[in-house]
């Protein structure tokens, strides 16, 4: 395909989960853990995708990954429908997506050597022969900022950035275009967190890598992703390239999101009066009407209360769904 | 008047017939109506002191020296009887997991007034209508319903507003929160800790605010130590700490945060490494084999403190020209 061409493109997804209950698990409702979500990620670029839990951006990045299925709605992989692969075809799309997980304890087995874990995707999908593959891994950990003698330690042998690092070159072993990084870095102390966003940062620029990053630390998805998507309640709130999502947030939600956030500067944060959101997110499983924020938002009208506002582009590249965001913030 | 000091304290755990050493030198005090806050990684001890200011360290954990001065007594040398009598009281802990610290068999009023009832020694009604005013003071509504609730009834903020009230519920001095925030998400965050420092302002606590979040740090506290490797390393007012950090530790802790309030391209400076492994020997300052600045003197003696202006420090290439170290923050 063209370079033009998104490498990925998911478009009115719509993920549901059946509430079952009784002894015959008859289905008694349906929870729309993902109810419409669209956008696109030009190659060798990052995507993030935030929000609070519950919000449904970890089932987007299970659904790209094909680790649950799309109850509607399309992804394209390099212009290509995923639900339309055959066998032969998603093997191959398999192997092109990885994924790279938030708890480096639960998330490599702790019964294998890391040799072992790295080497395992390369023997399943018979990339290398045996001959070659422990010169592979000792590329791998060489490309992640460990030693070769790491091969051969177990995951409890290693401290939580070294996992996360192993975690990445096994993710890397495939040759993969797209990553998929849930939560990649939350689980990391502060000062081995920045190691591991720049090792993801570095092998984007040298492997030409693009990433959908999912993550609840604004500031640290802000840093990583070109391009920021917020996710309330299964929807999309606002989408937009990072600079203007950050610096002039059109969804009252984005903007109380930044407003949470308190900043490492003493003399900027005790002198600034935050108003907290109200209250909680509700349960996804009974949304409210209309637009889903409306419950929480300081702006709220009575068409939030009624109708479901669309995703439009309030300036070039940056959309809102937001009946009020005109009003929110004045034109610059 | 200083409402805890915390002295020269080391916590030992036993270990294959020995002892090994996991905090070698905490020290700092907190005033009433104060917010100190305590930063680290994990495993620089900030946990393990807090517990032993409760008096709740494990099986194996024992405070090995130093002092806990508690309104002038030292908490260290009361018998057991008289620490009991504090803890829950006087002195008041919110632990980080509300789901793990509250009690999933047991209703929301019973864990309430449980205290009430043992330290204040308040009959069963009293201590209800005081429940009552502890979950509306806290923001819970619709409180008589709660009363009857089990903490799995509840979302996380709700059950972090409950781990508030139990530790309000008998009139505390100090109160040490663990974490108070760190599983919950960004908003609710936000309410929580305004919820915290209001009550403490308004009753006259003194908080240890134990945190790795350094934002969170530059907005509730006014006092900050650091901590590494179970020492303090530094210790200094917040707005001293963030505009002329000494360590190069905390230099490098404040180079490694993405900022919201800096370009999106401002780099990242990581402190190579890892943190220490506290069961491997390590003579001199526990944070030369990462420091930029280490000369020999750092690998062979523990560095002494030096202060200045009320800005504490522990390290021997203090005041040595920051501009040279490869992490320092620009």
């Amino acid at each position: 395909m063209s370079s033009a061409t998104p490498l990925l493109e998911v478009e009115n997804l719509e993920v549901n989960f059946a509430i079952k209950k009784g002894l015959m698990q008859r289905t008694v409702g349906v929870v729309r853990a993902v109810n419409g979500v669209s956008f696109k990620i030009p190659r060798g670029t990052s995507f993030g995708l935030v929000g609070e839990s519950g919000c449904g951006k970890t089932t987007v990045a299970r659904a790209v990954l094909q680790l649950v299925e799309a109850s509607a709605g399309t992804i394209r992989f390099d212009g290509q429908d995923i639900a339309k692969m055959d066998a032969p075809a998603l093997k191959k799309f398999r192997s092109r997506v990885q994924a790279v997980f938030q708890d480096p304890f639960s998330s490599l087995n702790p019964r294998m050597s890391t040799g072992r874990i790295i080497s395992e995707p390369l023997r399943v999908h018979r990339l290398k022969p045996e001959s070659e593959i422990k010169a592979e891994v000792t590329r791998l950990l060489d490309i992640c900022g460990l030693p070769a003698r790491f091969a051969d330690l177990y995951p409890h042998e290693m401290s939580g950035g070294q996992r996360q690092r192993v975690g990445i070159a096994r993710a890397l072993a495939m040759n993969p275009e797209l990553i998929v990084c849930d939560e990649a870095v939350s689980a990391l102390d502060v000062s081995i967190q920045a190691q591991i966003i720049n090792l993801l940062e570095d092998l984007q620029k040298e492997l030409g890598l693009t990433y959908l990053f999912i993550g609840h630390d604004l500031s640290v998805v802000r840093h990583i992703c070109d391009q920021v998507g917020v996710m309330y309640l299964g929807r999309m709130a606002e989408a937009a390239p990072s600079d203007p999502l950050f610096a002039k947030p059109r969804h009252p939600y984005t903007q109380a999101l930044i407003d949470a956030v308190p900043n490492p500067d003493p003399d900027y944060e005790q002198g600034r009066e935050i108003v907290p959101l109200e209250g909680e997110v509700p349960s996804p499983a009974n949304p409210p009407s209309g637009c889903f924020f409306h419950p929480r938002c300081p702006l709220v009208t009575d068409r939030c209360r009624s109708e479901v506002p669309p995703l439009d582009p309030v300036e070039p590249g940056h959309l809102a769904a937001c009946w009020e965001t005109g009003i929110t913030v004045p034109s610059a | 008047m200083t409402l805890l000091r915390v002295e020269n304290l080391a916590i030992d755990v036993a270990r294959d017939g020995g002892t090994c050493r996991l905090v070698h030198d905490a020290h700092f005090s907190v005033d009433r109506g104060e917010t100190l806050a305590v930063v680290g990684e994990s495993g620089s001890g900030k946990s393990l002191t807090a517990l032993a200011v409760m008096d709740l360290l494990g099986e194996g954990l024992s405070v090995a020296s130093g002092k806990i001065l508690y309104d002038g007594t030292d908490l260290t040398a009361l018998p057991p009887q008289e620490r009991n009598a504090l803890r829950g009281s006087k002195i008041a802990m919110i632990f980080q997991e509300p789901m793990t610290s509250l009690n999933p068999v047991r209703s929301i009023e019973h864990q309430l007034i449980e205290g009430m009832r043992l330290k204040l020694r308040l009959n069963r009604q009293a201590a209800r209508a005081r429940a009552l005013e502890l979950l509306a003071e806290v923001g819970i509504s619709d409180p008589e319903r709660r009363l009857n609730q089990y903490p799995h009834q509840l979302s996380g903020g709700m059950r972090q507003r409950v781990m508030i009230a139990i530790a309000l519920s008998c009139e505390p001095d100090l109160i040490l929160a663990d974490e108070p925030t760190t599983a919950l998400d960004v908003t609710i965050q936000a309410q929580i800790l305004a919820l915290t420092s209001r009550l403490c302002r308004d009753h006259g606590i003194g908080m240890v605010l134990i945190t790795h979040n350094l934002g969170i740090v530059a907005r509730y506290a006014q006092n900050v130590a650091v901590m590494y490797g179970g020492r303090v390393v530094e210790r200094a007012s917040a707005r001293q700490l963030y505009r002329d950090p000494q360590h190069p530790y905390t230099r490098g802790l404040l180079a490694s945060v993405p900022r919201l309030d800096l370009p999106r391209d401002t780099p990242l400076r990581p402190i190579p490494g890892a943190p220490p492994d506290a069961t491997v020997e390590l003579t001199g300052c526990r944070f030369h084999p990462r420091c930029p600045m280490a000369t020999e003197i750092c690998a062979q003696k523990v560095p002494d403190f030096s202060m200045t202006d009320g800005h504490e420090v522990a390290c021997w290439n203090a005041g040595a020209d920051a501009s040279k170290e490869e992490g320092a923050v620009a």
